[in-house]
C-alpha cells in the first residue's frame, strides 16, 4: 500500500511521545509508525499491535529440534547400527539428552531469528528508507497518515494537533513506499 | 517507576540520550590511541606466531608436543576448558542476568558476549589440532558414508562437539541480533566513507520502528530464557568428559555445578580484566562504574567460594570414601610432583577471592584488577591439575609419567591469547563496547539528572 502522502513528526522524550500518541489517538488520527532510539514501554499496547507471534516459531522450532536429535540418535543405535557399548542398551535415552538438548536450543534460536528477520523484511543487504538520521540517536518520530484526504484542510488540521502535542519538525512528505519496509 | 534511595545511580554524569550516543560511539570516528595500536601489535604477533606452530602441529603432528600415552591430555585440553570457562561470562550476564531483571548489566553485556565469542572460538581450536589429523576432523560429525558408521551418542566427547557449536552459534545470534540497533546507530552518526556502507550491510536494515522493537524485545526475552540452561549445559558436558571417566580424581558427581561456577568465576574475572582497561583508555568510567566493578565482584565472590567448597567437598569425599585410588590421587595433588600447581590454584581461586568480603577491596580498581590476574591463573591451574595431575599417577605405577609442555604448546596458547586479544581489540575500535539502546532505556532510572527531574 502505497501512501501518497503522510506528516513526519518528531519528539525529544518518550513520555512526551507517549503522551501525544493518545491524543492523536483521541482524534482519530491515523499513526502509520512510530519509530523509537529504544524500545519504550507500552508502546504496542497503545498502537495495538497483536502480541508477537515469535514465542511460537521458537516453541515449534524447539520441538522440531529435541523430535530431530532424539529421533536421529534412536534410529542410527537403535535401528541403522546398532552397537554394543559397554553393555548399554541400545536405546539409552540418559546419554541421548545432551545432544537432544543441544539440538532443541539451536532449532529454536534459529527459527526464532530467521522468522524475526523475515517478518521484520530485515537482512543482510536490506536498504529500507531511514526517515530520519536522528533516530537511531535521540528523535523519537511520528509518521501520520492522512487516511487519503489530502485537502489543505485536512492537512493544516492534522498539523495543528501535532503542534498542540509539542512536536517538533512537522513536514508533510510524499511519495516513499512506506510499505516496503514493513 | 521505582527507585532505590539508597543505591547509587548507575550511569554517571550529566548525560541525556544524545550524550550517550556521542560517548559511545566516539571510539569509532576518531583516530585509536597510542595504546590501541601497542596492544593491537603485541597481540597480532602473538596471533602469528601462535598461528605458525599451530601450522607445525598440523604439518607435522602431536609428537612436537610434549603429551605421552599416560599424560594424552596436556595444555591443550586445559586450554580448551579454560578458554570455555571465559566464554561463560558473556552469555551468563546478558541471559541469565536479563531475566533477574539486573539493569547493571546494560553497560557491560555487549562487550562481554564479544567475549564470550571469542573465547570460544579459541578453545575450538584446541580440540581439533589435538585430533592429531585436523584434514578427518570432520569424522566428529555424523553424516551418512560409505563405512556405514555413525558417531557414538554416548560418549560425552560427542556431546561437547553438540554442546560447543550449539553454545557458539547460539551465542553468536544472541550478540548479533541485540548488536544489530546500535549498529543501525553507527550506520546513521559515523561519517567515514569506507565505514558507512559496512554498517548499513551489517544493520540488515533496522529503521527502529516500533513494530520491531516489539517483536525484538520478545525475542530476546525468549532467546535469553534458551541461553540460560544452555549456560549451565555447556560447561556441564565439558565436565562429563572427565566425570563419566574412570580415573580417580575425575570421575565424581560434583563435576557438572563445579565446572559451571568455575567457567562463571573465571569469565567475571577475564571480563573484569578486560573493562578495567577499556573503560579507562576509552572514556567509559561514567558508564562502567564502581557499582558495576562491586555487582561483577560480588558475583566472583559467590562462585569462587562455591568452587572453594567443590575442592574441599572433593578432598573430603577422597578420604571418606575409603577408596585408596582416590585416596591416592587427591594426596597426590597436594604433595606430589604436581603440588606447586595445586597450591597456586588453591590461594588464587579459594583464598583471594574471600578479600572480596571488604567492602573496600570490592571497590578498588586497581584491587580488583590484580584480582582478576590472579582468578585467571588460578583457574588455569585449576584445569591444568585436574587433567595433568590426575593422569600422571594413576592405577598402574608402570605407566606413571611426567609431562612438560613443549615450546610448541607454549607457543599456542600465547597464540591464541593474542588472537583473542586482538579480535577484542577489533570489536573495540568498530563496535559500540555497550550497548547503546539498552542504556537509553535505563536512563531515566539509573541517571542522577534524570531522577531529580522526577522526584
Amino acid at each position: 500500500m502505497a501512501q501518497p502522502k503522510y506528516i513526519k513528526a518528531y519528539y525529544d522524550y518518550d513520555e512526551k511521545l507517549v503522551g501525544s500518541l493518545k491524543v492523536l489517538k483521541e482524534k482519530g488520527i491515523e499513526i502509520l509508525d512510530v519509530l523509537t532510539p529504544f524500545p519504550v514501554h507500552g508502546l504496542d499496547k497503545l498502537l495495538g499491535y497483536r502480541r508477537s507471534w515469535i514465542a511460537r516459531v521458537g516453541f515449534i522450532g524447539g520441538a522440531i529440534g529435541a523430535a530431530c536429535g532424539l529421533g536421529f540418535q534412536a534410529w542410527v543405535f537403535v535401528k541403522d547400527y546398532p552397537l554394543n557399548i559397554g553393555g548399554k542398551p541400545f536405546f539409552s535415552l540418559p546419554s541421548f539428552i545432551p545432544v537432544t538438548f543441544e539440538m532443541t536450543v539451536l532449532f529454536a534460536a534459529f527459527a526464532m531469528v530467521f522468522a524475526f528477520l523475515i517478518r521484520s523484511k530485515m537482512g543482510p543487504g536490506a536498504h529500507p528508507f531511514i526517515h530520519d538520521e536522528k533516530i537511531t540517536d535521540d528523535r523519537f518520530v511520528v509518521l501520520v497518515g492522512l487516511k487519503g484526504n489530502t485537502s489543505d484542510k485536512n492537512i493544516e488540521g492534522v498539523k495543528s494537533v501535532l503542534n498542540g502535542t509539542g512536536a517538533r519538525g512537522i513536514t508533510l512528505k510524499a511519495d516513499v513506499e512506506l510499505s516496503k519496509n514493513y | 517507576m521505582y527507585v532505590s534511595p539508597i543505591r547509587e545511580s548507575l550511569i554517571q554524569g550529566n548525560k541525556d540520550y544524545k550524550k550517550i550516543t556521542d560517548d559511545i560511539t566516539a571510539p569509532v570516528s576518531q583516530k585509536p590511541t597510542i595504546f590501541w595500536f601497542i596492544g593491537f601489535t603485541v597481540s597480532s604477533i602473538a596471533a602469528v606466531i601462535g598461528i605458525f606452530a599451530m601450522s607445525m602441529t598440523i604439518w607435522k603432528g602431536i609428537g612436537l608436543w610434549g603429551v605421552n600415552r599416560t599424560i594424552g591430555w596436556g595444555w591443550s585440553i586445559t586450554n580448551l576448558v579454560w578458554w570455555i570457562g571465559i566464554g561463560h561470562a558473556g552469555t551468563f550476564i546478558s541471559a541469565i542476568l536479563l531475566l533477574f531483571r539486573q539493569k547493571w548489566r546494560t553497560s557491560i553485556n555487549r562487550s562481554a558476549e564479544a567475549m564470550t565469542i571469542f573465547a570460544v572460538m579459541c578453545a575450538g581450536v584446541f580440540p581439533l589440532i589435538h585430533m592429531g589429523r585436523l584434514p578427518l576432523g570432520y569424522f566428529i560429525m555424523p553424516y551418512p558414508n560409505t563405512r556405514g558408521l555413525w558417531v557414538n551418542f554416548n560418549s560425552p566427547l560427542l556431546w561437547d562437539v553438540f554442546a560447543i557449536s550449539t553454545y557458539f552459534l547460539v551465542s553468536l545470534l544472541f550478540w548479533y541480533m541485540g548488536l544489530l540497533p546500535d549498529i543501525a546507530t553507527l550506520r546513521d552518526k559515523v561519517k567515514i566513507k569506507i565505514l558507512k556502507p559496512v554498517y548499513r550491510f551489517l544493520s540488515f536494515g533496522w529503521t527502529g520502528s516500533a513494530r520491531h522493537w516489539s517483536r525484538h524485545e520478545s525475542m530476546s526475552l525468549i532467546l535469553a530464557g534458551l541461553a540460560a540452561p544452555l549456560v549451565l549445559s555447556v560447561h556441564s558436558i565439558v565436565s562429563f568428559d572427565f566425570a563419566t571417566s574412570v580415573i580417580p580424581g575425575w570421575h565424581t558427581t560434583i563435576f557438572p555445578p563445579y565446572f559451571v561456577s568455575g567457567a562463571v568465576f573465571s569469565g567475571f574475572a577475564m571480563v573484569l580484566t578486560l573493562m578495567i582497561v577499556a573503560r579507562k583508555t576509552m572514556n567509559l568510567t561514567e558508564y562502567i562504574t564502581v557499582n558495576h566493578i562491586e555487582s561483577m565482584n560480588k558475583i566472583i565472590i559467590a562462585t569462587g567460594s562455591i568452587v572453594g567448597i567443590a575442592y574441599i567437598t572433593e578432598l573430603f569425599m577422597a578420604w571418606y570414601s575409603g577408596v585408596i585410588y582416590e585416596r591416592f590421587a587427591f594426596y597426590n595433588r597436594a604433595l606430589g610432583p604436581y603440588a606447586w600447581a595445586y597450591w597456586i590454584m588453591m590461594s588464587c581461586n579459594v583464598i583471594s577471592p574471600q578479600l572480596l568480603w571488604f567492602r573496600k577491596l570490592r571497590r578498588s580498581v586497581i584491587f580488583t584488577f590484580v584480582l582478576s590476574i590472579f582468578i585467571n591463573i588460578g583457574m588455569w591451574f585449576e584445569r591444568f591439575v585436574i587433567v595433568v595431575t590426575s593422569l600422571h599417577r594413576d592405577y598402574l605405577p608402570s605407566s606413571w609419567s611426567m609431562y612438560k609442555p613443549t615450546i610448541f604448546e607454549i607457543a599456542i596458547f600465547v597464540g591464541t591469547l593474542g588472537i583473542f586479544f586482538s579480535l577484542f581489540l577489533l570489536f573495540v575500535r568498530f563496535f559500540p563496547v555497550i550497548a547503546i539502546s539498552e542504556v537509553k532505556s535505563i536512563l531515566k532510572s539509573s541517571n542522577k539528572k534524570h531522577l531529580d527531574k522526577h522526584n
